[in-house]
């Protein structure tokens, strides 16, 4: 398994406690004390649907789609790292603004900055990805 | 691969990048208001994303490599696996546009029952397929 995919993945399972950790505290008395926890629900869906889901897709899409008809046989890397590392960090980004925003406060601009991490982030699965789906 | 499973992929990966699109403008949204419109992309971002990428995904790599069969055509019934795919777009499509261009309810009603219809045909397809690897015909 190459190097990215288990960054991939692992970085998916950690998502994925992250989020049921959250549902727990989103559903205990701890929301009663700290308010933001009532405005994480759409952090929540997006730590399962693109934290877990997506990511663990990029990953074994990664290493287990057919190779590429080019010299590197799983495309280029450095795309494939510049997808991991922004899907992260417009995750970590939102995980930390949007609850803020929802709640009426200044997102200071992390927002922006997360919708347009994860944007690249997927495009750059997208256009490394796309060569390699080929019919035989 | 075969050949339909690289037009669900490629199809799904299209439908990637214009959720991811429309996610990030819904999310700028939260934080710099672009305006009331914006929020019917909703659908769009949902139809696109659970649909379009993630169910449409699936088929293609299950097309791809679920057990085949040692006799006649190797993937099975492939014209209901076809019917499928168009089925899955057409739905996503009405399901997806319709409320943010103002059709009529109808449109997204037959479009979430296209894709209600694709998944059967997939089923279809898929489900002699679901075997033990060497047996069976």
């Amino acid at each position: 398994m190459p190097t990215l995919t288990r960054w991939f993945i692992k970085s998916a399972m950690l998502s994925l406690l992250a989020a049921f950790l959250l549902a727990v505290a989103m559903h205990s008395s701890l929301a009663d004390r700290m308010p933001w926890l009532r405005a994480v629900w759409p952090t929540y869906l997006h730590l399962l649907v693109v934290g877990w889901l997506t990511q663990l897709i990029f990953g074994v899409a990664f290493w287990l789609f057919p190779k590429h008809p080019g010299a590197s046989v799983r495309g280029s890397e450095r795309l494939g790292w510049t997808s991991f590392v922004l899907l992260n960090l417009g995750l970590l980004l939102r995980l930390w603004s949007e609850p803020r925003a929802l709640l009426g406060g200044d997102a200071a601009g992390l927002l922006v900055i997360s919708a347009v991490a994860q944007l690249l982030a997927g495009w750059a699965f997208v256009a490394n990805t796309w060569p390699r789906i080929r019919a035989r | 691969m075969p050949r339909l499973s690289v037009w669900f992929v490629r199809t799904a990966l299209a439908y990637l990048a214009v959720g991811f699109l429309v996610g990030a403008v819904l999310l700028i949204n939260r934080d710099v208001s672009l305006g009331a419109p914006v929020t019917r992309l909703l659908p769009i971002h949902i139809e696109s994303l659970l649909m379009g990428w993630m169910v449409q995904l699936s088929f293609g790599v299950a097309f791809w490599i679920l057990p085949r069969f040692r006799s006649g055509p190797e993937r099975g019934r492939e014209g209901v696996a076809w019917l499928s795919y168009g089925l899955l777009n057409l739905g996503v499509m009405a399901s997806a546009f319709g409320p943010m261009l103002g059709l009529p309810p109808p449109v997204p009603l037959l479009g979430h029952t296209a894709q209600a219809l694709a998944a059967g045909a997939f089923a279809l397809h898929a489900w002699p397929r679901i075997k033990m690897f060497g047996t069976g015909r």
